[in-house]
């Protein structure tokens, strides 16, 4: 592969992206990208975005399936308040809130809540046919509500040692969140890619009725990515809720929904549906953490963090978009055309 | 098709004294270039005002790249054009239709949702102190609808017409402009006679006008009857600029093909009708009354293994509504469906699916090809589906399966990696019928199979249908070409207003005639 085919990989700026970002918060603070070994597990900079990123991870891998379908799920956030809710109320009313057996159960009976929400949003969008948008708003919405509900409008606080190992604890020297993602990463792209799950999400992306017309079940597949969503989220609520071992109905994943729909397209997925990539995702995920991690390393003031993350998400969109590419290369050398698209 | 069996003249391009002014549009050298296709080389092109142009050629001959090289959808690696005297480029259409080139494309790129006259309008409106006057507005757009006959009422909104009336709107919204160029790409594919007719009046009333008019379709009998001039390509080359009437209909075909005499007559050959022995065989399919409420009033057909039955009506007559039934696209709400002599309910196309019956629908585009998805991806989507999303096909047998079909009906380009979305429509259609092929069907729905598509793969597809047919298929063969209908079906269903009015056994002595003589007196003597 020459240079210039690399330059035009879907993940070529977003690797940039990312690879800037490190150098910056190296070159500001040396120490950043040390890896040191301590109590036989590993430290510094990179294991902490790998550890935090784990979160934004899970909820977009979600979302890439979601948005593959021309779907959107604005829940996630949601889903995750109610699934620390729901996990810390039970632990926190439970006798023995120290055992492994309360800390599985009470993480069961969140999934079980989170899949219904799942079906739930499936079900409003693929068999009552209500658009992607409005029908997870509702959960959006009114999700932290609920969340509230269970933990009594307080923020429910346990000590579980189990449960604090989900966040914090380590495993061959790496961090379990990392791991977790990891696991869930690689079953995912299993899932789509070695059976044919991922062709007929994107067959149903790019094309719906002809999709049902060639017997694929739509419906089914449509509902299906809801509810593989919400069961992700609900992980990183357990991942975010034992990060601070409290379940805080109102900031848990707060605004999460916006980074991970960033996340799956700075990967390359369109969110006009069909073809989708997970790796793309993962990049994504991981470049929106190391911004957020280098906004305090590199010092900037808090005033302007905002501003900050929106000019370098503006600037990989920007040179990942086919328009600025076709422009680019044509300057660069006025022959090959390509044609433009434009929509039919 | 006419066999005239006169000698082939040498390739000699009409001279231009056809026209003493000069050509509006000229196009000179044009390529343009794909990754890894010369899509068009060295082609030339030229309008002249007040006349109608046919541009002919094969599925992917590269007429669809040229009018997007043209109206600057696609740029031109080389190559000039010269409007009105001056080289120009366009960066895209909405710069061609300032230049007074408008397209009406062969799918209606239209917004559904909108009202006709904010179609018809649609970027000039009419406007009073940088508002929009929307009065005013549908006023000018009745006005515009006026001129092309068409009375449906400008307010409402454009997908609660038939496909038919909404080309004719997109062919008026290329009158708003006055353009002085109008390209229309194979507007007739889905208008019915009387429409043809009536367009045809317009597209003279525009040449007479001083209009440059640019057509494309894949009706030889409507370029013969309206175009003056044509250009003619092959595989992205130009093959020659001919005056019609100088030019027979078999040498024009011979032209656009390629090929020899012999073997384009052998292609155009009638496949033989073979009368089923019948015998005590149960038919494939049986419905009884089955019907839907606003869709298809009940009526009862059966359909033999190794039968092919046609179904013959007019746009609108029931006649995709009936395949949908039988396919479970939508569902029955009265009679029963047998399906090998078993009472069946089909709810979903998969159901239908599961039971050996497959449908092609009639609009490639929407509900037929993914477009995003390569070649090998769509055919092998209905075995995939039908397995379920568990058990994917091995890599091996979709190669395999997909490379058997590629080379059978002649799938061009012939790489399963191509994204099925860029092939010509005839290829496009090709993919189709490899998707339900590879099922192994044994009830095939074909709604306008050869649509929109050239003389060869027409040819071939007919040919393919009276095989399969052989072989034991049973085919439902929807078309609204009687003549073709005709020459396939051993059976023909008759439909009218949503009802099926008649069925005819076919033979020797049948002709379109016997069937527009049913379809008129819908079946009351019958």
């Amino acid at each position: 592969m020459n240079l210039g085919a690399i330059a035009r990989h879907r993940l070529f700026w977003p690797l940039v992206a990312l690879v800037v970002l490190l150098v910056a918060s190296a070159l500001k603070s040396p120490a950043f990208l040390e890896v040191t070994v301590r109590d036989g597990h590993l430290f510094g900079g990179p294991v902490d975005i790998l550890r935090r990123s784990s979160v934004l991870l899970l909820v977009a891998l979600g979302m890439t399936l979601v948005i593959a379908t021309r779907g959107i799920d604005l829940s996630v956030g949601a889903v995750m308040a109610i699934a620390g809710a729901v996990a810390l109320s039970q632990i926190a009313a439970s006798p023995d809130p120290g055992a492994l057996s309360t800390v599985l159960l009470a993480m069961l009976t969140a999934l079980a809540v989170a899949l219904g929400i799942g079906v739930f949003n499936g079900f409003l969008v693929a068999v009552v046919g209500i658009q992607p948008i409005v029908a997870t708003l509702i959960f959006m919405t009114a999700g932290r509500g609920i969340a509230m509900l269970i933990t009594g409008g307080q923020i429910t606080t346990v000590t579980s040692a189990p449960y604090k190992t989900i966040a914090s604890g380590y495993w061959l020297g790496l961090p379990v969140a990392a791991l977790i993602a990891a696991l869930i990463f690689g079953a995912t792209a299993l899932l789509t890619r070695r059976t044919a799950l991922g062709v007929l999400i994107e067959s149903v992306g790019i094309n719906p009725s002809a999709s049902r017309l060639a017997g694929v079940r739509a419906r089914t597949i449509i509902w299906t990515v809801y509810v593989i969503c919400a069961a992700f989220a609900c992980i990183a609520g357990f991942i975010k809720s034992s990060d601070i071992m409290a379940a805080d109905s109102n900031n848990a994943g707060l605004f999460i929904e916006l980074d991970a729909i960033l996340a799956v397209v700075i990967g390359g997925t369109s969110l006009a549906g069909g073809k989708f990539s997970l790796t793309g995702t993962l990049v994504g995920s991981l470049v929106i953490t190391t911004l957020t991690l280098s906004i305090t390393i590199l010092g900037i003031p808090v005033n302007a963090v905002s501003l900050f993350k929106a000019l370098v998400v503006i600037a990989v969109c920007l040179l990942q978009s086919p328009v600025v590419q076709h422009r680019m290369r044509s300057r660069r050398r006025r022959a090959a055309p390509v044609p433009v698209e434009v929509p039919a | 098709m006419t066999t005239s069996p006169s000698a082939i003249p040498a390739d000699q391009p009409a001279q231009p004294a056809a026209s003493d002014r000069p050509p509006v549009v000229a196009m000179t050298g044009i390529t343009v270039t794909f990754p890894g296709v010369k899509a068009l080389d060295g082609v030339d092109l030229r309008l002249f005002p007040g006349e109608v142009h046919a541009l002919m050629g094969e599925n992917g001959a590269g007429k669809s790249t040229l009018i997007k090289a043209l109206t600057g959808v696609y740029s031109i690696d080389a190559g000039t054009i010269v409007v009105d005297g001056t080289e120009r480029t366009f960066t895209g259409p909405a710069q061609a239709q300032l230049a007074g080139i408008s397209t009406v494309y062969q799918e209606v790129n239209l917004c559904d949702n909108l009202s006709v006259a904010e179609n018809v309008m649609l970027g000039h409106e009419v406007r009073r102190a940088g508002l929009v006057d929307f009065r005013a507005t549908r006023r000018a757009a009745r006005e515009h609808l006026k001129a092309l006959n068409l009375d449906i009422d400008p307010a409402s909104t454009l997908s609660s017409h038939s496909l038919a009336v909404q080309q004719l709107v997109a062919i008026c919204r290329a009158m708003v402009v006055d353009a002085r160029v109008v390209i229309l790409d194979e507007p007739t594919s889905s208008l019915d006679v009387d429409e043809v007719e009536r367009l045809f009046a317009v597209v003279r009333d525009l040449r007479s006008r001083g209009v440059a008019i640019l057509f494309v379709s894949h009706f030889l009998e409507q370029v013969y009857a309206i175009s003056d001039r044509m250009t003619v390509l092959r595989n992205g080359t130009l093959v020659g600029e001919y005056r019609t009437a100088d030019l027979p209909r078999v040498e024009l075909v011979q032209k656009m093909i390629g090929r020899s005499l012999e073997v384009l007559e052998q292609l155009e050959e009638a496949p033989k009708r073979v009368v089923a022995e019948r015998g005590d065989v149960q038919p494939y399919v049986q419905a009884i009354g089955l019907g839907r409420k606003g869709s298809i009033e009940p009526f009862d057909l059966d359909v033999y293994p190794g039968e092919v039955v046609g179904l013959a009506g007019l746009l609108g007559s029931g006649r995709t509504e009936l395949a949908r039934l039988l396919y479970g696209a939508d569902r029955s709400d009265v009679g029963e469906l047998r399906v090998d002599g078993q009472p069946t309910k089909l709810r979903t196309p998969r159901s239908a699916l599961a039971r050996r019956i497959v449908y092609s629908s009639e609009s490639r585009k929407t509900e037929g090809i993914i477009g995003d998805l390569t070649v090998r991806e769509n055919i092998v989507l209905g075995l995939q589906a039908e397995r379920g999303w568990l058990r994917r096909i091995p890599q091996r047998k979709a190669d395999e399966v997909v490379a058997q079909y590629v080379e059978q009906l002649g799938i061009r380009p012939a790489n399963p990696d191509a994204i099925a979305g860029n092939l010509s429509g005839g290829n496009q259609q090709k993919v189709l019928l490899a998707r339900w092929l590879a099922t192994q069907p044994k009830l095939l729905l074909l709604d306008e199979p050869t649509r929109g598509i050239d003389v060869g793969a027409k040819a071939e597809i007919q040919r393919l249908v009276a095989e399969l047919a052989e072989q034991g298929m049973a085919v439902v063969f929807i078309s609204a070409e009687l003549e073709e209908v005709l020459r396939l079906s051993h059976r023909i269903a008759v439909l009218r207003d949503r009802r099926k009015i008649g069925e005819l056994t076919n033979g020797d002595d049948v002709t379109t005639d016997d069937v527009v003589d049913l379809i008129a007196s819908g079946g009351q003597d019958a």
